[in-house]
């Protein structure tokens, strides 16, 4: 017989989809379709010329017409945006285990990745582009460079907050150096290590989106950031609008979808994934 | 045995303790006497500053486990791979090792909460699993550092009890830290009073395990007279 029980909390709801649940999903959607509803209504009214401010209507019927060409933009640059974002997950990782072994090389090397971070893409990315042959990997690094820090930073705060008793008791049961950074460091970055790369999502896409603009390609290979550029010189605003669509639905794919694996890998015992049960 | 800190504090000085095995022994003693420090260099987890600790037999000193105050879990592991963490470290293959935890909890009374997380369990159950962890390598010595502290007044008495039951059963040596009166003379056998500035022991007292045998002991006018005995020492030591 237990002393306590264990509270396993179910609320009430619908459809089995929680009242609270339907909140989340239904208030920012009210407001988004009266925002859409009076920008519609605006441009109608005041007869907005299309080149100026096109309607959310019109929009839509401009990215339906032009799905063909604006899809191969988009997979371009969620290629290039994901591939800076592992690179990024698995560098920044790699590096803050490496701090967490050795304070010097923490000491020496940390202050480099805080200046990378804080010198803007925008002034980095023609450099890059110029120095490297291929514009394809020349985008990447922008991306990444973009991408990098938070990852390392979260990661290194992780890595160096465990529970010092925990350390204490695994330093008492003789583990190695290796058994402490497997099963005790790293689990407790966890939770940290998805928190930097939820925002490093983000900031992958708009490192993409920087770069391409800087390096103005055509052609081929040319991603989100080209066809808005190309639209804005033709004056097809319209299509311009459609495009940031695109890129905004994409930044909003990226943080839903990171936002998921992280609830999936955390909601079973850490604080911030709030799971129902609580005693 | 002493102690001194690289702040220059001097933790703990002049310690001379025989403790055999078997012994329920409980260091009470105010904040600052010193009592976890020394409850810590026993365990290997600090080193003396000058004088030395012996163990009967080499293989003891390395055959501990450790209460903290805080159950100090991993929240990511269920209750039974944080019970099975020693064995893993030591190299036990993991289904030996979760038979043996689960054998380890049902004795600390949580059976059935094997795959529940720290996060969904109480304080006191918590507590238990901690105890389960430190006990499930059957180590020789148990050392406990204010274990039931964070914990209300009736979870601490029923794990005061659980704990004597379980002492009795198997008969390890324990070396208790708390600052309560009333749960050492409840739970030791030996009592060693500490003080504090610099710390150091002062006192030690007994109570004999015929007195504790008697029904009901908590309410005994013989557990009373140990109190008041305790307390006298313990008011003289912060006097001193």
């Amino acid at each position: 017989m237990s002393d306590e029980l264990l509270a396993e909390h179910r609320e009430p709801g619908m459809l089995g989809i929680s009242y609270t649940m339907w909140l989340r999903i239904l208030a920012p959607s009210l407001i988004g379709v009266l925002v859409l509803g009076g920008w519609e209504w605006a441009v109608r009214h005041y007869e907005v010329p299309r080149y100026i401010l096109p309607g959310p209507i019109l929009v839509a019927q401009t990215l339906v017409r032009n799905w063909g060409s604006l899809s191969v933009s988009l997979g371009i640059t969620l290629q290039i945006t994901f591939m800076a974002l592992a690179v990024a997950a698995s560098l920044g990782l790699a590096l803050s285990v490496l701090f967490a072994q050795s304070r010097i090389i923490e000491l020496s090397l940390f202050p480099y990745a805080v200046i990378l971070q804080v010198t803007p893409i925008v002034a980095i990315a023609p450099l890059i582009i110029i120095w490297v042959d291929n514009i394809q990997v020349a985008l990447l690094i922008c991306a990444w460079i973009v991408a990098f820090f938070p990852i390392l930073s979260n990661t290194t705060v992780g890595l160096n907050s465990t529970d010092r008793n925990l350390v204490d008791l695994f330093r008492l049961y003789g583990a190695t150096r290796w058994q402490v950074l497997w099963r005790l460091r790293l689990p407790t970055a966890m939770p940290y290590f998805l928190a930097g790369l939820r925002i490093s999502g983000g900031l992958s896409l708009i490192g993409a989106i920087v770069a391409e603009f800087v390096a103005g390609s055509g052609g081929r290979a040319s991603g989100l950031a080209y066809r808005i550029l190309e639209a804005g010189y033709q004056l097809q605003i319209p299509l311009m609008f459609a495009a940031l669509v695109l890129v905004s639905g994409a930044g909003i794919a990226i943080f839903l979808i990171l936002s998921l694996i992280s609830h999936l890998l955390l909601r079973r015992w850490h604080e911030s994934a709030g799971a129902g049960d609580r005693r | 045995m002493a102690k001194r800190y690289a702040t220059g504090t001097l933790a703990v000085q002049n310690v001379g303790l025989e403790i055999g095995r078997g012994d329920f022994l409980a260091l009470l003693g105010p904040s600052g006497c010193g009592k976890s420090t020394l409850l810590r260099l026993i365990a290997g987890l600090d080193a003396p500053s000058a004088g030395s600790l012996e163990w009967s037999e080499a293989a003891a000193r390395r055959d501990i486990g450790f209460v903290f105050q805080e159950p100090t879990l991993m929240p990511w592991h269920s209750a039974l791979r944080n019970v099975a963490l020693p064995l893993e470290l030591a190299g036990v293959a993991r289904h030996e090792a979760a038979a043996r935890a689960r054998e380890m909890l049902a004795r600390v009374e949580l059976a059935g909460f094997e795959d529940a997380y720290p996060r969904q369990l109480s304080g006191g159950m918590r507590m238990r699993v901690s105890i389960a962890r430190a006990l499930v390598t059957r180590p020789r010595l148990l050392l406990m550092d204010e274990p039931f502290a964070a914990l209300d007044e009736i979870t601490r008495f029923r794990l005061n009890n659980d704990l004597l039951k379980l002492w009795q059963a198997e008969r390890f040596t324990v070396v208790f830290v708390t600052h309560s009166v009333f749960e050492s003379v409840f739970l030791a056998e030996r009592i060693v009073v500490m003080a504090p500035r610099p710390g150091r022991v002062v006192a030690e007292l007994r109570v004999p395990a015929e007195d504790r045998a008697a029904e009901e002991f908590r309410t005994s006018p013989l557990y009373a007279a140990h109190c008041r005995e305790v307390s006298h020492a313990l008011r003289d030591a912060m006097a001193a």
